[in-house]
């Protein structure tokens, strides 16, 4: 027989990791599916273990690093009684209750899980360009990770693509190893916040090149150059450079609940007055269902409004 | 699963070749890597597991930037499966267990 939990946890960045440091305090025993190591920002802890320092997370004065301060989450969540198991949740089944979950390897016969609630927090991966030559040279030049592979490009020029926070805290951070770093951006203007633009501005490693978007990278065993195409003029031009770092987005880990849950327009998950889904049960939070904020402190939120929605539902539930 | 793997460096890792008598997947890796960290559990395992038919080691590419640039090492985590010396496969990126070893299983 499979086991029928209390509350089970999908993901385990700052929402899954709060949301299991709350049922766990609240006595619920929950199991997380923390995933499978991965380097496309589907991984245990989530996004911030492919980040450096954090500088916005209250409490850090001093600012702290991603991947550590995942590993305090986590710990958090273990000291208080959460089980985490290193799988990744591969099928759901949300059409009858208890809830089934199958988890890698397998993924077919029995569930590896059932649970009375469920808890949604698979985040969101990284988007890649999808132009010629991005998955040949992937590892090679082409990265999605740049305090990973920075150290690979002391003293060469690189380019960065996006116009984020994401895309300007990687600029900002490779030219500690880069002697020159051009940030390629669609548009004229940075969407980045007020304080990461007047940085990289200020920076003179930092380049910008306007209203171009990439449409090939080129090189045979390792990248030689990107091709670029002003999207005003249509004009098209070679920038040699030896690395290309991608940070043009995210989109959000809902593939397991495709059918099952409903999602917005632009793909994530919607909730319906604080953490609920559209199946009763399943409660979502995290940037799953967030296209607006996406801050590790805003899905920390949201997956204590998850759990505390999960204990009450448990609760009118009579468990 | 405790099993230690051994450590190469640029001054060891060409007589570590030559003398290995099972394949040998060498962990290029760093301290300041996220996803290596990840991974080091799932290789510790790997290496436990499969001991007699796999060896696994590491190499910290910040101490040996000699073989990290002999075998184009330009993304960690990397993985080098090399077989009588020579590299077979290449594997870039964090990886669970399973796949790693469907990945490396025809080697073996």
């Amino acid at each position: 027989m499979t086991e029928v939990r209390d509350v089970v946890i999908v993901g385990s960045g700052p929402a899954g990791l709060t949301a299991a440091i709350y049922s766990a305090r609240a006595n619920l025993s929950p199991l997380v599916l923390e995933g499978e190591p991965s380097s496309t920002s589907d991984q245990p802890g989530g996004q911030l273990m492919l980040t450096t320092e954090v500088e916005n997370f209250p409490g850090f004065v001093d600012g702290i690093q991603g991947p550590e301060l995942m590993q305090r989450f986590r710990d958090q969540a273990s000291r208080f009684g959460a089980e985490l198991q290193t799988v990744k949740a591969t099928r759901v089944d949300l059409s009858s209750r208890p809830f089934a979950v199958w988890t890698s390897p397998g993924g077919s016969g029995e569930p590896a899980v059932t649970t009375r609630a469920l808890i949604v927090a698979t985040g969101a991966q990284s988007l890649m360009l999808g132009v010629s030559g991005e998955d040949l040279l992937l590892g090679h030049g082409v990265s999605t990770c740049a305090t990973c592979d920075g150290f690979f490009f002391r003293g060469q020029e690189i380019a960065v693509i996006g116009g984020g926070d994401s895309a300007l805290e990687e600029a900002l951070f490779l030219t500690r190893f880069a002697s020159k770093v051009t940030l390629v951006h669609r548009r004229k203007e940075l969407r980045a916040s007020k304080i990461m633009q007047d940085r990289a501005f200020a920076n003179e490693r930092i380049s910008f090149r306007w209203s171009s978007v990439v449409t090939a990278i080129q090189g045979d065993t390792s990248v030689t150059g990107i091709a670029l195409r002003d999207v005003d003029s249509g004009a098209e031009e070679i920038l040699p450079v030896s690395g290309v770092f991608v940070a043009i987005g995210h989109r959000p880990n809902t593939d397991i609940f495709s059918g099952q849950l409903e999602m917005g327009d632009t793909g994530y998950i919607r909730t319906f007055g604080g953490s609920r889904s559209s199946v009763d049960g399943v409660f979502v939070c995290g940037d799953v269902q967030d296209d607006v904020y996406q801050q590790a402190i805003t899905a920390a939120g949201s997956g204590c409004m998850a759990a505390m929605d999960a204990e009450r539902w448990l609760e009118v539930q009579g468990r | 699963m405790s099993t230690t793997m051994p450590t190469l460096t640029d001054a060891t890792f060409d007589e570590h070749m030559a003398n290995a008598d099972v394949p040998v997947l060498v962990d290029f890796w760093a301290e300041w890597c996220g996803p290596c960290k990840m991974i080091a559990p799932v290789l510790e395992e790997i290496a436990g597991e499969q001991a007699g038919k796999l060896q696994v080691v590491k190499l910290n590419i910040d101490e040996n930037l000699d073989v990290t640039r002999r075998f184009d090492v330009m993304s960690i985590p990397t993985l080098l499966l090399f077989k009588d010396g020579e590299p077979q496969m290449r594997i870039v990126g964090a990886r669970g267990k399973a796949q790693l070893l469907q990945e490396i299983s025809s080697y073996l």
